[in-house]
């Protein structure tokens, strides 16, 4: 099991300083995707904070975007806006929403919380760039339960005949949904066999190694031919020893002082 | 109404490197020439409508100017989250054309008839809502799409339409069209509609009364100028459409008058499609028929309401 070292606690407390401001948030699900995201943002995403909307960026896509705390704790922690606005998560106002919205936060490229949504428009952002030649790269990140989605699929194999290789999707593959164990709910058997069969290149990956990710993204795509994914396999709730792998902490609410201080202590 | 639709596609794209097309698993050839002669814009995608929509939002976010065509049911009800989500919700400038609005596919059956797409359109926040009456129309709201920049529902009528519109009333989104002035009643209607109110009116006028059309190619935005301007001027009004009477044209017009001049809503009645799955096959006109939209029951109906 990797051990967290000090930036990846860092971004976890971000995480929790956010929950801290409504009490509430999909805990779990964001603290699966952390060192995604981290490695995404330091070593792959080719993006610029100071001018988010720069035509010849990468474009990033939180398909699920329950997992949006993790999203925001990354853009802040790299400059897209300030960590003051973390408060703030959530209130009336507040350009932290429960689930991401383009428009709102800065280096958010697409409104996501309904699942299935972010591949379609992930394969709509590498056509363009196709059209146009261009050479950014487009990345989705899905959660596995997000999978059942049938949209997924239809994307999926739309992908694959336009052989998008500027497309990579990673799919958080924490094995747990809202209900409970995904295997439990809607078994996908083995998601990387279902990916390959629709036509991606295809790899696992220990979503929680930084080494690992660094060294798979340093080679993408697998394939010039064919859009890469890339089963992540991470522990939903990882860092928080006592909601690692409890269905419990998909989502909180009503969180007492005590439970933030039982978390902050987890990530010393 | 449809070839002029999808051939307008291929002439603006032709003037616009933004426009794309993209339809489900349409028939064989469409829009052929477009797909030679510039391949890397035309899609055909499948019967993967909620895949499409997205894709075409992704296009969109992009600066491209996706137009999305399939069968009205498919392209609504089918992918409604996504119409929600991806084009209303981030306001992008997608166009759903969709073929066989209202009970055009009468014989298919249910699966295939259209007659609460404009209520859930509407309903959506950014969504504008257009259904022309005649082909020559079409072309006009093609050009003038050009400038619209936020999501946008086409609802086509069956082609072959007879061509009502004229080049002198011009066409803008959002401004309904006085097609027939008159001083004792008034039609206002939607696509194809409007046709039977023009014939509706002839026949009132052979009772001495005389009847106009205001023609509502844009149920939303609505235009709410033309409603304040026409309806406080006659004794009685009839909104027909082809449509579920919940939350179409009608629902539209009284939910404006109700709000704006509440003393004029006694004067409306909505003639529609009833609160039922259509239990018939038969023609689009037998089905309309049998719920009693036709310009012999619009007259009838009219005239009880003048007298």
């Amino acid at each position: 099991m990797s051990i967290l070292d000090a930036r990846s606690k860092q971004l976890r407390r971000s995480v929790i300083r956010m929950v801290e401001a409504d009490k509430r948030g999909h805990i779990g699900p964001a603290m699966s995707l952390i060192e995604l995201l981290r490695v995404l943002y330091d070593s792959y995403l080719n993006v610029n904070p100071r001018d988010p909307d720069w035509q010849d960026r990468d474009r990033f896509i939180l398909s699920k975007g329950h997992g949006c705390l993790a999203l925001y704790a990354i853009l802040a922690d790299k400059g897209f806006f300030s960590e003051d606005e973390f408060d703030n998560f959530c209130k009336p106002t507040s350009f932290l929403g429960g689930h991401p919205e383009r428009g709102k936060a800065a280096g958010v490229e697409a409104s996501t919380g309904a699942l299935g949504h972010g591949l379609p428009i992930g394969v709509g952002m590498a056509l363009s760039a196709k059209i146009r030649q261009k050479k950014h790269r487009v990345v989705v990140v899905m959660g596995d339960g997000e999978t059942n989605e049938g949209s997924v699929w239809e994307a999926a194999m739309s992908a694959s005949k336009h052989q998008l290789s500027n497309l990579i999707v990673l799919v958080d593959h924490n094995k747990l949904q809202s209900y409970g164990p995904t295997y439990e709910v809607l078994d996908m058997l083995s998601m990387k066999d279902k990916w390959t069969s629709f036509g991606f290149a295809t790899c696992e990956v220990d979503g929680h190694s930084i080494e690992n990710l660094e060294k798979l993204f340093d080679r993408l795509p697998l394939d010039i031919n064919k859009p890469t994914a890339i089963i992540c396999h991470t522990i939903k709730g990882k860092g928080i020893s006592f909601a690692e792998g409890q269905p419990s902490w998909h989502h909180k609410s009503g969180l007492k002082a005590s439970d933030f201080e039982a978390m902050y202590k987890c990530l010393e | 109404m449809r070839k002029t639709a999808l051939d307008s596609v291929y002439s603006l794209a032709q003037n616009d490197e933004r426009v794309v097309f993209i339809g489900s698993d349409l028939g064989p050839g469409v829009l052929d020439e477009m797909k030679k002669s510039m391949p890397s814009r035309f899609f055909m995608e499948g019967v993967s409508e909620q895949h499409i929509i997205g894709m075409a939002a992704g296009l969109a976010l992009d600066g491209f100017i996706p137009f999305v065509n399939t069968i009205a049911t498919f392209l609504t009800r089918r992918c409604y989250e996504q119409v929600a989500l991806d084009l209303c919700l981030q306001d992008l400038p997608v166009r759903l054309i969709a073929n066989g609005g209202g009970v055009v596919y009468a014989p298919l059956g249910p699966t295939h008839l259209a007659v609460e797409d404009i209520a859930i359109m509407r309903a959506l926040p950014n969504m504008a809502v257009i259904a022309p009456c005649d082909a020559n129309e079409m072309r006009r709201l093609m050009i003038a799409s050009k400038s619209w920049m936020h999501p946008m529902y086409i609802r086509l009528g069956k082609g072959g339409d007879e061509i009502i519109s004229r080049e002198e009333h011009g066409f803008e989104i959002g401004k309904a069209i006085l097609l027939k002035d008159g001083v004792d009643g008034l039609f206002i209607t939607t696509g194809v509609m409007t046709q039977l109110a023009l014939q509706a009116a002839e026949q009132i006028a052979g009772h001495g009364l005389n009847c106009g059309v205001l023609h509502m190619h844009t149920i939303k935005p609505l235009d709410d100028e033309a409603l304040r301007k026409y309806i406080p001027q006659v004794k009685g009004v009839i909104t027909v459409e082809e449509h579920t009477k919940i939350g179409g044209l009608g629902s539209a017009v009284l939910e404006y008058c109700s709000d704006a001049m509440p003393e004029e809503t006694h004067k409306i009645f909505r003639m529609g499609i009833p609160d039922q799955f259509a239990t018939q096959y038969g023609s689009q006109n037998s089905l309309l028929a049998s719920w009693g939209i036709a310009p012999e029951t619009l007259c009838e109906t009219m005239l009880k309401k003048l007298k």
